[in-house]
């Protein structure tokens, strides 16, 4: 699925404490390419709790399901496209 | 029909052989009570008015999934909107006199080597203001955990068998975006217009769990 010069990202595998986060636990620690980047927002994590939110990137990162699921997944090369936020992602190597 | 012989106990069947729901007769969450708490503030303190609240949800509920097979129609029709669309959904859509702000809309074709499918694994995200109200199903703990993990399995469920020649790529709706699915257009609807092509675009197959069938 990666072209050559695609940008891959792994989510951060970060605990939430039960706060309100928009990164779903399936992709944390889960490494992707970048899809698109769409346009900054205010941060939704501090907008859950009525605080000041700085914008920040929103970008599309896509993953293959024999990324997410691993030996179970139902058809490796079928993806998943997710939208998250930069403060997720850390740059990744290439697998 | 006459309710004062029924058995109402748990368990008991309607004449039709359903189960009776249950009233909600429960504690209100504190959700709920906050929205009643909001709400009658607002209109006590005449910044909005009952009938005001009434509209808006009324007007909610004029969106139906006609207009999302509007736009679907146009796409099919006109190569240039459908540039414009896929550059820019939310532009091309507003320019056709459909207003859905806030929604950011980003739209995803079906071709004959790709499939898509939308789900929001985190709660319900949905174009509502071109699809209407969210099917029950699409807000299920079973679609939402099972669409990113099997979605064949659950297109198949849907009666969509996909070739195994097709990709499929699920859009996890987890932000600010919302997804429409541009199906690809049928053979057999050469010199359609858009009416008729609005016919049969429906709400599933704008989410993905189905294709337009001539």
């Amino acid at each position: 699925m990666a072209e050559p010069g695609a940008e891959w990202v792994r989510v951060k595998a970060l605990g939430t404490h039960g706060l309100h986060v928009r990164a779903p636990a399936y992709m944390r620690g889960k490494r992707g390419v970048v899809e698109r980047r769409i346009r900054p927002f205010p941060n939704p994590e501090k907008l859950a709790y009525g605080l000041p939110a700085e914008e920040r990137m929103l970008l599309r990162v896509r993953f293959r399901m024999a990324e997410l699921w691993g030996a179970g997944a139902e058809r490796p090369d079928d993806t998943v496209d997710v939208e998250i936020y930069e403060h997720w992602l850390e740059p990744a190597d290439a697998p | 029909m006459p309710h004062d012989h029924h058995d109402h106990s748990e368990g008991a069947l309607s004449p039709s052989g359903h189960p009776y729901r249950l009233d909600n007769d429960g504690p209100l969450t504190e959700a709920q009570a906050m929205e009643i708490a909001v709400r009658e503030l607002l209109i006590e303190k005449g910044i909005v008015t009952a009938d005001e609240v009434a509209a808006a949800i009324a007007h909610m509920d004029t969106r139906s999934p006609a207009l999302g097979a509007q736009v679907v129609a146009r796409a099919w029709h006109d190569p240039t909107f459908k540039a414009a669309l896929m550059a820019d959904g939310t532009a091309a859509v507003e320019a056709m006199g459909i207003d859905i702000a806030p929604v950011k809309l980003l739209v995803v074709e079906n071709t004959d080597s790709l499939h898509n499918v939308v789900v929001c694994t985190l709660c319900s995200c949905y174009p509502r203001m071109l699809l209407g109200l969210p099917p029950d199903w699409y807000k299920s703990r079973a679609y939402r955990s099972r669409t990113v993990r099997e979605p064949r399995r659950v297109l198949a469920e849907f009666g969509l068998r996909l070739p195994d020649a097709i990709r499929v790529r699920v859009h996890d709706s987890t932000a600010d975006m919302r997804y429409l699915v541009l199906p690809a257009r049928p053979g057999g609807t050469e010199g359609w217009d858009e009416a008729a092509l609005a016919g049969i675009v429906t709400r599933d197959c704008m989410i993905g769990t189905a294709l337009p069938k001539v």
